[in-house]
This record gives structure tokens, sequence and C-alpha cells, in this order.
């Protein structure tokens, strides 16, 4: 049990997709205009994640060695198709504003990257709480980046109106740039707090070797 | 003629790959610290560009199109770009050594590049005649290359200034890469759109 609710914190805060391990970014940049087409693009991407680890993972014993990439990839690109055709059917607005990135869920390192690590070698339960893991945090960036960059561009969240009247939307964070910039901010954010934590780890460290020299 | 000449500056620089689509965002941060390999993936990356664009218009129109299979692209178009690097990479190896000395390493790369297969599925959807997706993925190869070799060449010098530690890396790259991004805007009324 204990293994399995390690899978699933592992993958939304230790490694975190998109803020710790930085890989599958351009969904994060790209797609993050508002905090609902995050969310949405985040749960489209945990979708096919769980879907397809949990097949890779069943069928791990009959794929052969050397052809088994290709086959991730068909296996992917199979249920990519069908979140794009369910996406278009229910939520045809949101759809029309992931646009490109939908269909390039096929490409996100993130998935190949998992079913490479973890779901070719892992048992088949193992694989569907690492997926939902990593899903999860996957989903939780991007909507947390949707929110600043809806907050401060158009004054609202999830749709709703925040800031009050007198508040001068911030154009730049809907446009290209303002998702570098607050992808860069981010960043920098978690790298203060891990060095602060580094050098906490490194002064208790020092004082238990006073400690143990004194005693010495 | 002035048409193409507008198509090709649109998918360089106004609708810049990286800097304004965001595709190809993984080797902008990735491969971007030295100026040789930024020119070496930027040129690997526009040649497995044009080719797979033109290469997916004739899939598309000739044989998706014409069997009612469009709805088959994504699972086509990846495994037709996998084939394609394969072959490139065989044919480089063969007919020109030295550029595949150059390239090889970064074309196993390219396969699972969001800007190839983002540009496959651009093609398909736009409408475009065959040459103009030829122009259109010459653009779009370009603005990729430009952005990289920037970047790079800022990184570089970046090298020797002393920012604050927790600024170090993949955080100032994407703050530049902000600021870049901010100047591309500006080609925004280059092309009546």
């Amino acid at each position: 049990m204990q293994k399995y609710l390690d899978d699933i914190v592992r993958g939304l805060f230790r490694e975190n997709p998109t803020f710790r391990m930085l890989i599958g970014m351009c969904p994060p940049l790209a797609v993050t205009t508002s905090a609902v087409s995050g969310l949405i693009m985040g749960l489209a991407t945990t979708a096919v994640l769980i879907c397809s680890s949990t097949l890779i993972s069943v069928l791990k014993s009959l794929i052969p060695k050397q052809v088994r990439i290709p086959v991730f990839i068909v296996i992917i690109a199979t249920f990519v198709t069908m979140i794009d055709l369910i996406l278009a059917a229910l939520v045809p607005d949101v759809h029309k504003v992931l646009g490109l990135f939908v269909p390039l869920i096929v490409v996100n390192c993130l998935i190949l990257g998992r079913a490479e690590a973890f779901a070719s070698r892992m048992p088949v339960s193992r694989s569907i709480t690492d997926a939902l893991g990593m899903g999860l945090g996957f989903t939780w960036a991007l909507t947390f980046i949707g929110c600043i960059r809806e907050l401060l561009g158009a004054g609202t969240l999830f749709g709703a109106t925040i800031m009050g009247e007198s508040f001068v939307n911030w154009q730049i964070m809907q446009l290209p740039p303002g998702a570098f910039f607050t992808m860069g901010l981010i960043v920098f954010t978690l790298n203060l707090i891990g060095n602060h934590r580094a050098r906490n780890v490194q002064k208790a460290a020092r004082k238990q070797i006073q400690v143990v020299g004194k005693e010495g | 003629m002035k048409e193409m000449l507008l198509l090709l500056v649109g998918s360089a620089l106004v609708n810049n790959f990286v800097l304004v689509r965001f595709l190809g965002i993984c080797p902008f941060l990735g491969m971007t610290r030295q100026l040789d390999t930024a020119l070496g993936m930027g040129l690997a990356a526009s040649l497995v560009l044009v080719i797979s664009a033109m290469a997916s218009w004739l899939v598309n129109t000739y044989i998706l199109a014409v069997l009612n299979l469009e709805f088959m692209q994504i699972v086509v178009f990846i495994l037709m770009i996998a084939c394609l690097v394969q072959l490139l990479e065989m044919v480089l190896r063969k007919m020109m050594p030295g550029l595949y000395q150059a390239m090889g390493i970064y074309l196993a790369l390219i396969t699972t590049n969001c800007a190839i297969m983002g540009i496959a599925l651009l093609v398909v959807g736009s409408g475009y005649t065959f040459w103009q997706t030829t122009v259109f993925a010459i653009g779009a190869g370009l603005g990729f290359t430009l952005a990289l070799v920037m970047m790079a060449g800022i990184r570089e010098e970046l090298e020797f200034v002393d920012v604050p530690p927790a600024a170090k890396g993949t955080s100032l790259a994407l703050l530049i890469a902000g600021i870049m991004s901010m100047g591309f805007l500006g080609f925004a009324g280059l092309v009546p759109m």
C-alpha cells in the first residue's frame, strides 16, 4: 500500500514532470492562457498516460525488445486519437483553443518516458499508480500556470472575475512572452527554495560534526 | 512570388515556431549551451521539417483523403516521421558521411520533436498547396534555426556574467526566451493576416 501511495505523491511533488524534471515543456507554455484550458489539457494527457501505461505494462512480455519504441508509439498514438475525437465531441470550444496541442500529446516526452522507464518494467498495478501520480502532477502544474496567467492577464479565475474594476489587465501574460516569464519565475522560485533547503541541511550536518568533535 | 515571400517571412518570423507557437521547446532549452551544437541541431531539424512537411502533404492528399481515413492522421504521421528519420540517417551515412558526422547525433532526437509532428499537422490543416507547404516548411526551419542560434549566442555570453545561483540554467533561459518572444511579437505587423 505504502508503495502505491509513494508512486502518486512522487509524481505530484518530488518528481513533478513540469516543475522538477522539466520534461514535456511545450504544453505548459502553450495552452496555459486560462486555468480551464490548462486543466483540460492536463486531464487529457493524464488519460492518455494511464491508458497507454496500463496497456504497455500488460503487453510488456509480448513486445520484442528491439521494436519496443515503435510499438509504444503506436499504442500512444491510438489513445491520443481517441482522446482527440472525444474532446472534439464533448467540449468543442476548449478543443479549438487547445488546437494542435491535443494531437501533439503523442510526442510528449513524459508519456514515452514513463512507458520506457516504468511501465515496461513494473507490474500493472504500480504502472497505473505511477501514471496517475505523474498525470496529476502534470495537471496541477498546468492549472497552476494557467491560474497565474489568467489572473494577471484577464483578471479572472476559471472564468469568474476576481480583480476589481480598477485592475488593468497585464496583456502580456496572455501572449507568448507571458508564458516564458511565468515559467521562468516559477523555476527560479523553486531553485531558491531548493538552495535554501540544501543550505539548511548542510548547516545541520556541520553542527553535528562539531558536536561529535567535542565529544571526541 | 510575393505571396510566397510573405508565407516565408510569416512562418520564419511572425509565427516563429519556437518563440510564438511553442513548438520544439526541448531542443531550444536543452541544446543551446554552445553555438555549434545549436546550429547543427537547427540545420538537422530544418532538413527533417521540410521533408516531413512535404511527405505528410503527399500522404494526406493522395492516400488518407482518398480513402476517407483522415482520423488516422496522428498514427500515420508519427510512423511516417519515424521511418523518414531512419531513412534519412541511412542515406546520409552512405552518401554524405561528413554531414552525417555533423548531424547524426541530432537526427535520433528529432523523431519525438513536437516541431516535426506539429508541422505535419499544421500543413494538413491549413489547406496549402504542395509548393506553399514547401515554402512554409523552409520558413519554419529558418525560424527554428534562428531562434536556437540567437539563444545559444546569448547564453554563451552569459557564461561570464554573475547571476544569482538560483537563476542559472533553465530559469534564466526561459526569461531570456520571454524577452526574445516579445521582440518577435514586433514582427506581427509585417505580414497581413
